[in-house]
């Protein structure tokens, strides 16, 4: 049998045996025994049961952002429950015919063979076990060059020096409110670590982390590419994901030493809501990396989904010579809200930065670009370019854009170039008297527009994200 | 193939077809000539249904079909096709993706497979050879940055690839330097058949001479005001519109 099979199943065997912790789910609340239950629940070494505890003494001294371009209830943070054990093989559904037909509907229209619609919604079934040959190989191939590609949780136990290192070193707890929460009380996430001089061998993506699917509300990423490394991280899949859990606060962290690069593109596509944004994730994510010397991080974004999306990418181009990028789609429809952008910090000489922003509203949507340009003290001879486009579907959407430019070195160029447009109906009939029926002729204009960001993108990746723009652009002409 | 009865259309609230009457048999090219603002363009729209603009009354068909009550797209997968006399720019849509997508769709409604994307290469570059153009403009965003010739000549292309049954031309000459005339009239002669008929709108009795029209029309204050052979767009030529004028109002 394999590996990751076996494990599975004893990490279901071994969670009975352990008579301090019975409950597979903590009931809704939060203070420092629900800490200690989750950091006891993973076997955790002292160090970082402090660590989450003193999160967790500045996330109650914090408050809540509200200076976002969006709009949605108070969350009560009390209500929310920590901890949950991933579903066991029997929860789950025993077939397709069990999962939600408009789930289904969405996979198929985006192509999505059959067994990996399985393994997306969870379902416990044989076909699983094709991509678990997949990732067995995948794995052994990344161990020969070395590279070290495992849940965070794992890694803690085997290579605490590296995880105690780095994390929080890019992210520090007190840096934002949710960052602080997913610091206290974080559940998985990925941990990727390309030794010196080494390219990984292969994209790394969060799709080959099968039996870490549910790494839950609360996601940690530490990824760190030594001196001279190079990896490609991929995040998320197109496939649209449902959660139980309406509140979503992950924390990235990426370390690039001197001349590494990590080019890190996410596509991520959680439950909007309905149609009239009810019951849709709340999306509010810290990403941020750090550049070393002549080291390059680029992030590439597509964002369809989230109720309320609150995410800025971010770059700390600390080394000279360093570059940072940042490439993002983000699109909105019906009652969706998104505030995003990025913030490039330049502190070392002859840093350059690139933002290309894609935004386009649909139907009643409101999508805000806000990024900031900080040239420091010390950046002398710093770039940056900033290009930020928004695209108009109908007349009862917004665009809003918030560049902030603080520039305090005299030899530094910041760029700033902002343009809004509508689909135009002589676009539209253009395309129409070709053949095209109206949302095929949106979704075409609209991957037009996008074309820069999608470059970006590894070239499977950049075709599904097309498809998942065209989805969930249904509806959005009449 | 067309039957045009009584049309009268509007823009904007304003009467812009007044009962307009044109038939046209498969195999025919039908030139319609006439002065600025008549309605010309006005005709290709109604007929391509462009929203905005709106049949008050009157009937069209199409291969005895009603034309008015399908929607844009299925006119086009009908076999109508018209050519812009203002092609429009969508910028980052390669030509490619937007004809394969056409040609895909209009194969689709005659129940036909899709073409793999060798096939339509190769379908796509025969296309470009004959109306000059370079390949690499397959790869550039539909009509971004090109040159007024080279939009007019890029209509062309697309219409040899959609091979519709009924072509309307909206001044695909003007702009044109004389070698493109001159390409453009080909791909037009090569695509005439017993099947196919057009619709020729232009200012200048030139093209006539490399396009030999069935009919000649004259559109004037939004209807047909003369028909007659090819000698008619030699007498206006020669004499303008004025006299047409007198004669009707
Ligand atoms: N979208 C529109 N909005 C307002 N008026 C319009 C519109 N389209 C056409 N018109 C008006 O309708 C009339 C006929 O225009 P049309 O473009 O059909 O003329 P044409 O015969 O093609 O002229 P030309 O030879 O200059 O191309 C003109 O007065 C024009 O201003
Ligand atoms: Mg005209």
């Amino acid at each position: 049998m394999s590996e990751q099979v076996e494990k599975l199943i004893r990490k279901e065997y071994s969670a009975g045996f352990h008579t301090d912790i019975e409950s597979e789910t903590l009931p809704p609340g939060l203070n420092e025994e629900v800490i200690r239950f989750i950091s006891a629940k993973k076997g955790e070494p002292e160090w970082l049961l402090e660590w989450r505890l003193k999160a967790f003494k500045v996330w109650q001294s914090m408050q809540e952002p509200d200076w976002a371009h969006v709009t949605y209830p108070k969350i009560d943070f009390q209500a929310i429950s920590y901890y949950s054990a991933p579903k066991s093989l029997a929860d789950r559904p025993k077939s397709l015919d069990e999962v939600d037909p408009d789930l289904i509907e969405t996979y198929n229209k985006l192509g999505i063979p059959l067994h990996e619609q399985e393994m997306l919604a969870g379902v416990a079934v044989d076909a699983v076990f094709d991509s678990v040959s997949v990732v067995t190989t995948f794995r052994e191939k990344l161990e020969e060059a070395g590279v070290i590609f495992c849940p965070i949780s794992e890694a803690v136990h085997k290579y605490p020096d590296l995880v105690k290192k780095y994390l929080g070193s890019v992210v520090p707890q007190r840096d934002n409110y949710y960052a602080a929460l997913n610091s206290a009380v974080f559940s998985d996430g990925s941990f990727v670590y390309i030794p010196k001089g080494v390219r990984s061998p292969m994209e790394l993506s969060t799709y080959f982390r099968i039996n870490e699917m549910n790494t839950g509300q609360f996601e940690r990423t530490l990824i760190i590419a030594d001196e001279g490394a190079y990896v490609s991280y991929l995040e998320g899949c197109t496939a649209p994901q449902r959660d139980e859990n309406q509140l979503h606060a992950a924390v990235v962290e990426l370390v690039a030493l001197d001349n590494a690069e990590i080019k890190y593109s996410t596509v991520q596509n959680w439950y909007p809501g309905n149609e009239e944004g009810k019951g849709g994730i709340y999306n509010f994510v810290t990403k941020r990396g750090i550049c070393h010397t002549r080291a390059k991080i680029s992030w590439t974004q597509v964002e369809t989904g989230s109720a309320v999306t609150w995410k800025y990418p971010s770059c700390i181009l600390k080394g000279d010579y360093s570059i940072g990028e940042f490439y993002s789609v983000a699109l909105t429809n019906n009652f969706q809200q998104a505030d995003t952008g990025t913030k490039m910090i330049h502190l070392g000489k002859h840093t350059k930065s690139t933002i290309i922003s894609k935004g386009i509203s649909a139907g009643q949507s409101q999508n805000a670009y806000r990024g900031l340009v900080r040239m420091g003290p010390t950046a002398e001879g710093a770039r940056n370019y900033t290009q930020c486009d928004s695209l108009l579907i109908g007349d009862r959407c917004g665009a809003h854009t918030f560049p902030y430019i603080e520039s305090a070195h005299p030899t530094a160029v910041v760029e700033h170039e902002a343009t809004t447009s509508k689909v135009s109906d002589d676009q539209m009939f253009l395309c129409q008297q070709r053949g095209l029926d109206a949302e095929k002729a949106v979704s075409m204009i609209v991957n037009g527009f996008c074309r820069e960001v999608f470059k970006q993108l590894p070239m499977e990746f950049a075709v599904e994200a097309g498809k998942l723009l065209e989805v969930s652009l249904e509806g959005s002409v009449g | 193939m067309l039957k045009i009865k009584d049309l009268c259309a509007s823009v904007e609230e304003k009467a812009i077809l007044r009962s307009l009457n044109l038939e046209i048999k498969p195999g025919e090219i039908h030139a319609i000539m006439g002065p600025n603002g008549a309605g010309k363009s006005t005709l290709g729209n109604v007929l391509a249904g462009r929203p905005g603009y709106e049949v008050t009354s009157g009937s069209v068909e199409l291969k005895g079909q009603d034309l008015l009550e399908m929607d844009p797209e299925v006119r086009a997968r009908e076999g109508l096709f018209l050519a812009f006399q203002y092609p429009v720019e969508i910028p980052g849509v390669s030509n490619m993706e937007l004809l394969k997508a056409a040609v895909d769709a209009k194969r689709q409604h005659e129940g036909k497979s899709e073409l793999s994307a060798i096939e339509f290469m190769k379908m796509a570059r025969e296309a470009c050879k004959a109306v000059s153009l370079d390949q690499s403009f397959l790869k550039r965003g539909v009509n971004e940055g090109f040159s007024g010739g080279e939009k007019k000549r890029n209509e062309i292309m697309q219409m040899m690839l959609l091979e519709p049954s009924l072509c309307i031309l909206d001044e695909t000459d003007s702009g044109l330097d004389i070698d493109a005339l001159q390409v453009v009239a080909n791909g037009v002669n090569a695509m005439r058949s017993e099947e196919r008929s057009f619709i020729v709108v232009t200012h200048y009795q030139r093209l006539l001479d490399y396009i030999v029209p069935d009919f000649v029309h004259v559109l004037a204050h939004g209807r047909i005001v003369k028909s007659g052979d090819k000698s008619l767009a030699l007498e206006l030529e020669a004499k303008g519109y004025s006299w047409l004028e007198q004669e009707v109002l």
